[in-house]
């Protein structure tokens, strides 16, 4: 085979911006909608949030309660494996390291399972969720989060692809070990970092 | 499903191509080392430039898996960097660089009683699944409903008619049917002993059809959905 496509020189969509990962675009101001699920309808007055497992003090919090603690927000880039990427999003709730701070892990946790009201999962290196580096949010550019975008709450994990940060999320289990999600079962990434292109089973 | 898990890029010699118009262009493609698809599992495309910039999208499949050449239909976004180049460009003989199958959610193995429900290009995984279910004499385990604003924007319309998939048109009538988005009526007429659901097409279209399932009755949790957005 050639060692590129004839005739294929890059669309419009080629910036050479050196804030986009491999592979990636840049999507502008649309922000595509990709779930594997219906959009559920979540009822703030019964909605909860939960970290469990390998933790010193198993935690529920409801609708004020995880409100009350103390705010965290991001500002960056989002990353898709459908190979958009979203710059300057601004994303305001709480960090999941509050919620840690809270429930203590023990120290044998070395993974987690983030779960959805749907059921759909998916499963992190507790180092890519502590440090700064994830969030539980609820707003987006200063307005609830949109239902189709995981309103009223969501996981948000800004440097690994976008599939990694649930929607509708309800609850993290803390781990010993590691466990396939929903997409990682089927047939995506364990990690999923996009400067690394984890975008597949078998990638390195 | 036990299809190996794809892991590493191949290559595909274009050998059909077949324009529709400004908007839709299918592919036939030989593929090197192919590993059988299950109906609804889709190909990454990647274009390399001459400086080594990659852009890549999924597609579908279209093909039933006993075809010798697996088949894409691409609709052409308006400045699609990569379905621009699948439509203005490719010629019979080129060759791409390709990666799948891919996807083990929106998969049908051919066996649960199933509605599909398409919108516009979303029928793509469909004519994998009918194609298969053809060749496999279990068609009827499978109802499909198609979507578009008229006859002509909707692909494989020929196809989707002979097999008596159930037409709904926005913008022109159909037969006794006139012009009108899906009714939940319908939906729960078509919906009777089904076990699963298969919902393929803009983000719009999918919440669309999620509601009217909804109103139907078929429970959320035996839909699977498919989106995809301008990513051209």
């Amino acid at each position: 085979m050639a060692n590129f496509t004839r005739g294929f020189t890059g669309g419009a969509r080629r910036g050479g911006d050196t804030r986009l990962p491999p592979g990636q675009y840049d999507t502008g101001a649309t922000w595509p909608v990709l779930t594997a699920e219906l959009t559920p309808t979540i009822d703030l007055d019964t909605w909860t949030m939960t970290v469990d497992g390998l933790v010193e003090k198993p935690t529920t919090w409801d609708w004020r309660g995880i409100h009350a603690l103390p705010g965290s927000s991001y500002f960056g880039d989002i990353h898709c494996v459908t190979t958009w990427t979203k710059f300057d999003t601004t994303f305001a709730g709480v960090s999941v390291d509050a919620l840690l701070e809270i429930a203590r892990p023990k120290p044998e946790a070395t993974h987690v399972m983030a779960t959805s009201t749907t059921g759909y999962n998916t499963n992190l290196p507790l180092d890519d969720i502590t440090g700064g580096k994830a969030w539980i949010v609820w707003e987006f550019d200063g307005k609830p989060l949109a239902p189709e975008h995981g309103g009223p709450v969501r996981l948000l994990v800004p440097h690994l692809y976008f599939w990694k940060s649930a929607k509708w999320i309800t609850r993290i289990e803390l781990m010993d070990h590691d466990e396939q999600g929903f997409w990682e079962r089927n047939g995506y990434h364990d990690r999923g970092d996009p400067w690394l292109e984890q975008r597949y089973q078998g990638d390195a | 499903m036990t299809e190996a898990i794809a892991s590493s890029w191949t290559t595909g010699i274009v050998r059909e191509v077949e324009r529709f118009g400004e908007t839709y262009v299918r592919l036939r493609l030989e593929v090197a080392d192919r590993h059988d698809h299950v109906p609804g599992q889709h190909y990454v495309v990647r274009l390399r430039a001459p400086d080594g910039y990659t852009a890549q999208r999924s597609y579908s499949l279209a093909s039933d898996p006993a075809d010798p050449l697996i088949e894409l239909m691409v609709e052409c976004l308006p400045r699609g960097e990569v379905s621009g180049f699948l439509h203005d460009v490719v010629e019979v003989g080129d060759e791409l660089e390709l990666r799948g199958p891919i996807g083990r959610w929106f998969v049908w193995g051919g066996e649960v009683p199933s509605l599909c429900v398409a919108g516009g290009s979303g029928v793509v995984p469909f004519i994998s699944m009918l194609r298969y279910a053809r060749r496999m004499g279990t068609a009827s385990q499978l109802t499909i409903v198609a979507s578009a604003q008229t006859r002509e924007r909707l692909p494989y319309v020929e196809e989707l008619e002979e097999f008596g998939a159930f037409i709904a048109l926005t913008r022109e009538n159909h037969g006794d049917r006139v012009a009108a988005h899906i009714y939940p009526d319908e939906l729960a007429e078509l919906s009777k002993g089904i076990e699963r659901a298969y919902v393929c097409g803009s983000a719009g279209f999918v919440s669309f059809v999620g509601r009217s399932l909804g109103e139907a009755g078929v429970p959320s949790d035996i839909v699977r959905v498919e989106q995809f957005g301008a990513t051209g």
